[in-house]
């Protein structure tokens, strides 16, 4: 049969189109989803009834280890040893120490006004309550003042930073090295895909020798190495040295995910803000880095999750970071054998903080996605 | 019709792509209003021909005048050349991350410091004039191929160029779509503005073209009113490629 048709004033048949029919039942909703995600032939099936059995054998034991049979108040006498659970009274117990480090009680409340302007700073970037660019100048706005509240001076108590630690100073270390290594990066980036040879060298000869060697590495030479080369009487502080350290690897990874976004680019857009009139600079900011910079969101994203994971190597030039903190709480002779409630601890409020980081990566894309 | 004002002048230029000779002797006078087509087989330089009017390419030898201007590499002359030389691409290169209507106003705003209202006024008549005022606020992504070009070049006119430059305008495009695009040329060039345009759409040559330039091999072969060049070609070249491209 061929198409339908009527026909008209003019000798000429009218095509019209068949109407669209309902997908067959068994490939939609949800049986069409079990149908193909689940029971998709006899091998698939058996997969799915094994997985199945495996987290009837597991999540049980899990649930009544993690919540069931814990422990939730009370201190070392309440968990005795061979307890079948878990001693979450002792994460309670040690909570100030993990979040902050030995930082005074008496000024407790300095990092928790630090951690409400954090907040308030990440609702602001989650909800997109500004355009790009306010954001990141809002961001740098917060970075001294932020500062200053932790350390102290002018009219606050000075405190030193050997009492910093826990997981104000992975975060700190974190998102200061995030905030600064972004413009850096892109800087080095622009500069290795610059046609100017001179410029284009300087910044291979940073990228790549930064990139060759590991992150401990690059720590250790900022810890102990560094104040040996400089002048006599300038003295950088342990802190910011391995903050520089971090900053500056963390660029020489961005400027190769940035370039491979800027490679992306077609020549034609080049082109196009040439011929109307704009010089390199309105070209490249407002141009070509917003695109090059939406091509590479989840290496971007990636690289900031490792980033924050990487914050943890401190612990070997001295500093206590949040992992620093857990392991060193676990050693604590009054509350030993709770080396699983700390690791446990500590792995789910890092998988929180990455997975949030991954889920606003993923919301950009998507923004990204609907133009 | 055509005034003797030289607008645009290229006295033996010659230009090579590392040891390419690409473009070999060109000496070419384009008169203000005047149309001309550009047409030639690929790789005879009609490309780069026009994107070196704009300096998009650096010529090595010979003298290229623009309104006046010469081209060199003074970058301040460039860009003042630029914002008076439109041109428009065989792939339309509009920015993708942008409006119909901020890349329109765009050049207006951040070359030109126009303030936003007057640029937008201006852009809304461009897109106006080529009949597709309503995509205003739509990404380029959404448009069909014959739309995003006639969005380029409504940005090339919101400069108010006294040239147009058209690389291949209608190549990239399905054959339902050229026509829109050709109709908006042709209305153009009715309105008296200088056209430089490299195509193989014998059709537009022929309708408004005051010249038709035949070019190969970096040469210009032959150039002539387009009645005389399509009736009775000078060379053997020229009625060849005639040939195979009046047959398909």
């Amino acid at each position: 049969m061929g198409p339908s048709a009527s026909s008209s004033s003019s000798n000429l048949l009218v095509f019209v189109p068949r109407p669209s029919l309902p997908a067959p039942r068994q490939t939609v909703g949800i049986i069409g989803w079990l149908g193909a995600s689940l029971f998709n032939g006899w091998f698939n099936s058996i997969l799915t009834l094994i997985g199945l059995g495996l987290l009837w054998e597991t999540v049980p034991p899990l649930l009544s280890w993690a919540i069931f049979n814990a422990v939730w108040t009370g201190g070392p006498a309440d968990c005795p040893a061979g307890h079948n659970g878990a001693c979450w009274a002792f994460i309670y117990d040690k909570f100030r120490i993990l979040m902050v480090g030995m930082y005074p009680a008496e000024q407790i409340w300095r990092p928790l006004l630090a951690g409400g302007i954090f907040v308030v700073l990440g609702a602001v970037t989650v909800f997109r309550l500004l355009n790009p660019l306010r954001l990141i100048a809002l961001w740098f706005l917060f970075l001294l003042p932020v500062y200053w509240l932790i350390s102290g001076g002018l009219c606050l108590t000075v405190v030193d930073q050997s009492l910093w630690g826990g997981l104000m100073l992975s975060l700190g270390l974190a998102f200061v090295g995030i905030l600064m290594s972004l413009p850096l990066g892109i800087l080095l980036a622009l500069g290795r895909y610059s046609n100017f040879a001179i410029i284009k060298s300087i910044c291979v000869g940073i990228i790549e020798p930064v990139r060759g060697v590991p992150l401990i590495t690059i720590l250790f030479m900022a810890s102990v190495m560094m104040p040996l080369f400089l002048p006599v009487g300038i003295n950088i502080n342990n802190l910011l040295r391995v903050q520089i350290g971090i900053i500056l690897f963390s660029a020489a990874y961005i400027a190769e995910v940035v370039r491979g976004g800027l490679q992306a680019i077609p020549l034609g857009q080049y082109d196009a803000a040439k011929s109307i009139g704009l010089n390199y600079w309105k070209t490249t900011v407002l141009i070509i880095l917003p695109q090059a910079l939406r091509h590479v969101i989840p290496s971007l994203i990636g690289r900031c999750i490792a980033l924050f994971k990487d914050t943890s190597l401190v612990i070997i030039v001295g500093l206590l970071d949040f992992l620093g903190m857990v392991k060193a709480s676990a050693q604590d002779p009054d509350w030993l054998g709770h080396d699983a409630e700390a690791y446990v601890f500590c792995s789910i409020i890092y998988w929180v903080i990455c997975f949030s980081m991954s889920r606003y990566g993923h919301s950009l894309e998507q923004k990204k996605e609907a133009e | 019709m055509v005034s003797k004002d030289i607008i645009i002048q290229m006295i033996d230029v010659n230009k090579w792509y590392g040891s390419f000779h690409v473009l070999k002797e060109i000496n070419l006078t384009v008169h203000k209003g005047e149309r001309i087509v550009v047409c030639g087989p690929s790789g005879s330089g009609k490309s780069t021909l026009i994107r070196c009017i704009n300096r998009l390419e650096e010529h090595q030898g010979g003298r290229i005048l623009v309104d006046g201007i010469e081209l060199t590499k003074n970058l301040k002359k460039i860009e003042k050349i630029r914002s008076e030389v439109g041109m428009v691409f065989q792939n339309f290169n509009l920015f993708p991350h942008l409006t119909i209507l901020k890349n329109l106003t765009f050049a207006l705003i951040w070359a030109r410091r126009m303030p936003r209202a007057e640029a937008e006024k201006i852009a809304m008549k461009h897109l106006e004039r080529v009949r597709i005022p309503e995509q205003a606020n739509k990404f380029p992504g959404q448009l069909s191929g014959g739309q995003q070009q006639r969005v380029a070049i409504a940005r090339a006119l919101c400069m108010n160029p006294k040239i147009m430059l058209f690389d291949e305008p209608t190549s990239a495009l399905d054959p339902e779509m050229i026509k829109e695009v050709l109709d908006v040329m042709v209305e153009l060039a009715r309105e008296g503005i200088t056209m430089v345009c490299v195509t193989h759409e014998m059709s537009f040559a022929k309708t408004v073209a005051d010249r038709v330039i035949f070019m190969d091999c970096g040469e210009i072969v032959e150039e002539n009113e387009p009645e005389k060049f399509f009736r009775s070609p000078k060379y053997d070249r020229t009625q060849l490629f005639l040939n195979q491209i009046l047959q398909a």
